[in-house]
């Protein structure tokens, strides 16, 4: 496979059993391929399942049928089939995912979250925080703010030490939920060279942009999740 | 693919009438943390009871990777090799701390009890191994010499976990292990058991009513009632995506502060 | 088994020979077998209710009646000494009951019951040791289940035994047991060797005499066997050692023996005297003496008179 992911005929409803058993169907049939280098933005009104697409490749949700192959090292796996360790391994060395809201333990200094993802990948310590404080200060964060918990971040900062996160690593695919969404115009300028870089690397990447400015100059194409809508 | 540290096959648990465990199956590998939630009463303890070799299952096999001698049924080993590997290979974190500490021995005693229990004959070095699995466990090392009644409940359960982890165990069993610590100690409790699982290469099963403490500390989850488990799955995946009526019912259930 | 054949002329009258009765005798022989064959295990008994309160020495009497017999000599001595109260009781309680031939010599006696102490004049085979035990088990103190305490002997997991000495060293910078220090029998079974001062128990290493523990109240019987490894346990980098006086008995001028302290008067003046009473008047005997301490003996006799006086 060339593609770094290919979705192949994807369904996924939501059943709400505490009410009363509700269907809620997002899409069906869906199919979206991604080579390296490829920017590739979902597109469409809110609710139309551009988030539930993004974290079922990231296998945060668990779509009801057909297949998500990404390219993990030498080898293709399907993360819908993929044994939970699988799904761990290919989050830890393969695949980044920036999320709208910043969630982790209380109380660790912001280098820490930080400079965490790109140690669990085997990067000594000492490396891998050098490399989140250099991260930090290309978003503005100040560097009185890296010592201290994110919790007591402003929203915008928060969102920064997210990308942080993600950008530590040089995963071969980013997963980028909203990444800008409440970022001034000089740090969403930085986002936009920290995309420009990953896609220069090779990476394939899949986002959800609500400003156009930003969608217009990383995305390669738009991919309207709406038309996949599945039958109520 | 390596093989599994530990692997559990349609194990069963009744007492008389009650069936605590019903039909429970799952591997667990090196460096694996699993989490077990549910609500009080839905069979969490009994399971990891049955797991620990505390009791063993009415039906079903708890395999363990024996150093030596492979995948072996713990039902299978004596008594002495079953305590044996308590308190060598696995550690065993009890919610109340007065339940894993010797209270009336000092902390360093408590630290060094485990070294002592594999033949660590030389005070110096016994001791010199507790003051520096005290500062692991961010524990004073001046209170070394104090009994476990003398220290607060986040500092006693520091010092089990120091006591268990002292041995460098393959598999450490949890049960709670943050329930009745106010929330700012959960919190560098969780931080402190998260780098320490990590650094060490442990792996875990993580018994608790907690959401949010296995959000942040487990890999995996399973979801049991009434003996049962009725969902499985990564961590994330559970708790974002529930499937199942009941985890759905619990996940909605979270107060959010 | 009748009252007749065994009550001799002399004793007191409506007592069994040696006071207890031949199924009781028989039931603590068995037990003491058991003893002697896994030594330093703790075997339980049906312990009796003796005429004297538990923690005077019941066990020991129950073990010493049982195995006297007519022909033996018997010597009993409470913290070394044979003219104690409990070595005078004891041994008028076997006088009166049993008959039998007492002495203070540690040389003469067929078997010697003990309170805190193992004879300083060396012990020979043939002999036998009876000791009065308070407390069997030496885990007691680590670890309070009963249940927990068998397995952890059934299993040989004695790292909780070092614990108690790590706690010593934490606490006072050396290993400060100096009662009931606790040994390895036969490199198997922990044992607690009673309250003798650890001072005697490298003596217990290799007797030649046989060596019997009676517990009463705790209903345990145990035994180490003529020439058994008794080792007592410790450290590497604290290695066991016994206590040591820097001055001599002041009556017999001994430095190998275990010494009492004796108070002289209100203002803190003292000796040191051999505990065990009848080696040092036979040293005393002997001619041995102790120059140095002429005038705290003085002192010591003229408290006794004016004792005597008042």
């Amino acid at each position: 496979m060339t593609h770094m992911i290919e979705v192949t005929e994807l369904h996924k409803t939501f059943t709400l059993h505490t009410q009363g058993g509700t269907s809620i169907p997002v899409f069906d049939q869906l199919s979206l391929a991604v080579a390296p280098g490829e920017c590739v933005a979902l597109y469409g009104p809110s609710g139309a399942g551009k988030s539930t697409l993004l974290r079922s490749i990231y296998a945060n949700y668990r779509p009801q049928s057909g297949a998500i192959l990404i390219r993990h090292g030498d080898r293709t796996v399907d993360i819908l089939a993929a044994a939970p360790r699988e799904v761990l391994d290919i989050r830890r060395h393969t695949m980044g995912y920036v999320s709208q809201f910043l969630r982790v333990i209380p109380r660790i200094p912001a280098v820490d979250v930080v400079a965490d993802p790109l140690i669990q990948t085997g990067v000594a310590s000492e490396v891998a925080k050098e490399r989140a404080v250099a991260l930090l200060e290309r978003l503005r964060i100040p560097a009185s703010l890296h010592q201290l918990a994110p919790a007591t971040f402003s929203g915008g900062e928060q969102q920064r030490v997210n990308i942080a996160r993600c950008f530590v690593v040089d995963y071969p695919i980013l997963l980028l939920d909203e990444p800008t969404a409440s970022l001034d115009a000089r740090n969403r300028e930085t986002v936009i060279e920290l995309i420009g870089e990953a896609k220069a690397r090779g990476a394939a990447l899949v986002g959800i942009f609500h400003d156009d400015e930003v969608r217009e100059a990383v995305a390669d194409r738009l991919f309207e999740v709406e038309t996949y809508q599945a039958a109520a | 693919m390596t093989t599994a540290l530990m692997r559990v096959r349609n194990l069963d648990k009744r007492f008389d009438t009650i069936h605590a465990c019903r039909n429970v199956s799952f591997e667990l590998h090196q460096g694996e943390v699993l989490g077990v939630v549910g609500e009080s009463g839905s069979g969490k303890t009994t399971l990891l009871r049955c797991l620990s070799g505390e009791m063993l299952p009415s039906a079903g096999t708890v395999e363990y990777d024996v150093r030596m001698r492979g995948l072996t049924d713990i039902a299978a080993l004596s008594e002495p090799e079953r305590r044996l590997l308590r308190r060598t290979d696995w550690g065993i974190v009890h919610q109340n701390p007065r339940d894993g500490l010797r209270m009336n021995i000092s902390a360093g005693g408590n630290v060094g009890e485990r070294l002592m229990a594999v033949g660590a004959r030389h005070y110096g070095e016994i001791r010199g191994e507790a003051v520096d699995w005290l500062e692991r466990v961010e524990l004073d090392q001046d209170r070394i010499d104090d009994a476990p009644s003398t220290f607060s409940g986040g500092m006693q359960q520091r010092l089990q976990i120091a006591r268990n982890l002292v041995s460098k165990p393959r598999l450490v069993f949890m049960d709670e292990p943050t329930g009745g610590l106010d929330v700012s100690v959960q919190a560098r409790l969780l931080d402190l058991l998260r780098g320490l699982v990590r650094d060490l290469h442990i792996a875990a099963i993580v018994v608790t009513h907690d959401l949010a403490v296995v959000r942040l500390l487990a890999d995996r989850l399973m979801v049991m009632r009434r003996g049962e488990v009725v969902e499985s799955g990564l961590t994330d995946q559970v708790l974002d995506d529930p499937q199942h009526a009941y985890t759905q019912l619990l996940v909605s259930s979270v107060l959010q502060p | 088994m009748t009252v007749a054949t065994n009550h001799n002329g002399g004793t007191e009258s409506g007592y069994n020979f040696a006071y207890l009765d031949e199924q009781t005798k028989r039931m603590i022989r068995r037990c003491l077998l058991k003893a002697v064959a896994i030594p330093g295990y703790q075997v339980p008994f049906g312990s009796r209710e003796m005429p004297l309160a538990y923690g005077w020495g019941t066990g020991g009497i129950q073990v010493t009646a049982s195995i006297i017999g007519p022909d033996d000599v018997l010597k009993v001595i409470d913290q070394g000494a044979d003219d104690t109260t409990n070595a005078v009781s004891i041994r008028h309680f076997f006088q009166r009951t049993a008959d039998v031939a007492t002495t203070e010599e540690t040389e003469d006696a067929t078997i010697i019951q003990t309170r805190h102490r193992v004879p300083e004049t060396a012990m020979k085979e043939g002999q036998i040791l009876v000791y009065q035990v308070p407390q069997p088990e030496p885990l007691r103190q680590l670890e309070p289940r009963e249940t927990e305490c068998r397995k952890i002997h059934g299993y040989a997991e004695y790292g909780l035994m070092h614990v108690k000495l790590y706690e010593d060293i934490a606490r006072f910078g050396h290993i400060a047991t100096s009662y009931s220090y606790p040994v390895l029998v036969n490199g198997r079974y922990v044992m607690s060797p009673t309250p003798i001062p650890k001072f005697d128990n490298p003596k217990m290493d290799s007797f030649p005499a046989l060596q019997l523990f009676g517990a009463g109240r705790e209903k345990r019987i145990y035994a180490v066997p003529p020439y058994t490894t008794v080792k007592s346990l410790d450290f590497d980098d604290h290695p066991f050692s016994v206590q040591k006086w820097d001055q001599a008995c002041a009556l017999c001028g001994a430095e190998d023996s275990f010494l009492d302290e004796v108070i002289l008067d209100d203002r803190g003046r003292k000796m040191f005297v051999c505990s065990d009473s009848n080696y040092c008047e036979q040293r005393q005997a002997a001619g041995y003496s102790n120059p140095a301490a002429a005038a705290d003996i003085a002192a010591y006799q003229l408290a006794l008179q004016g004792e005597a006086d008042a």
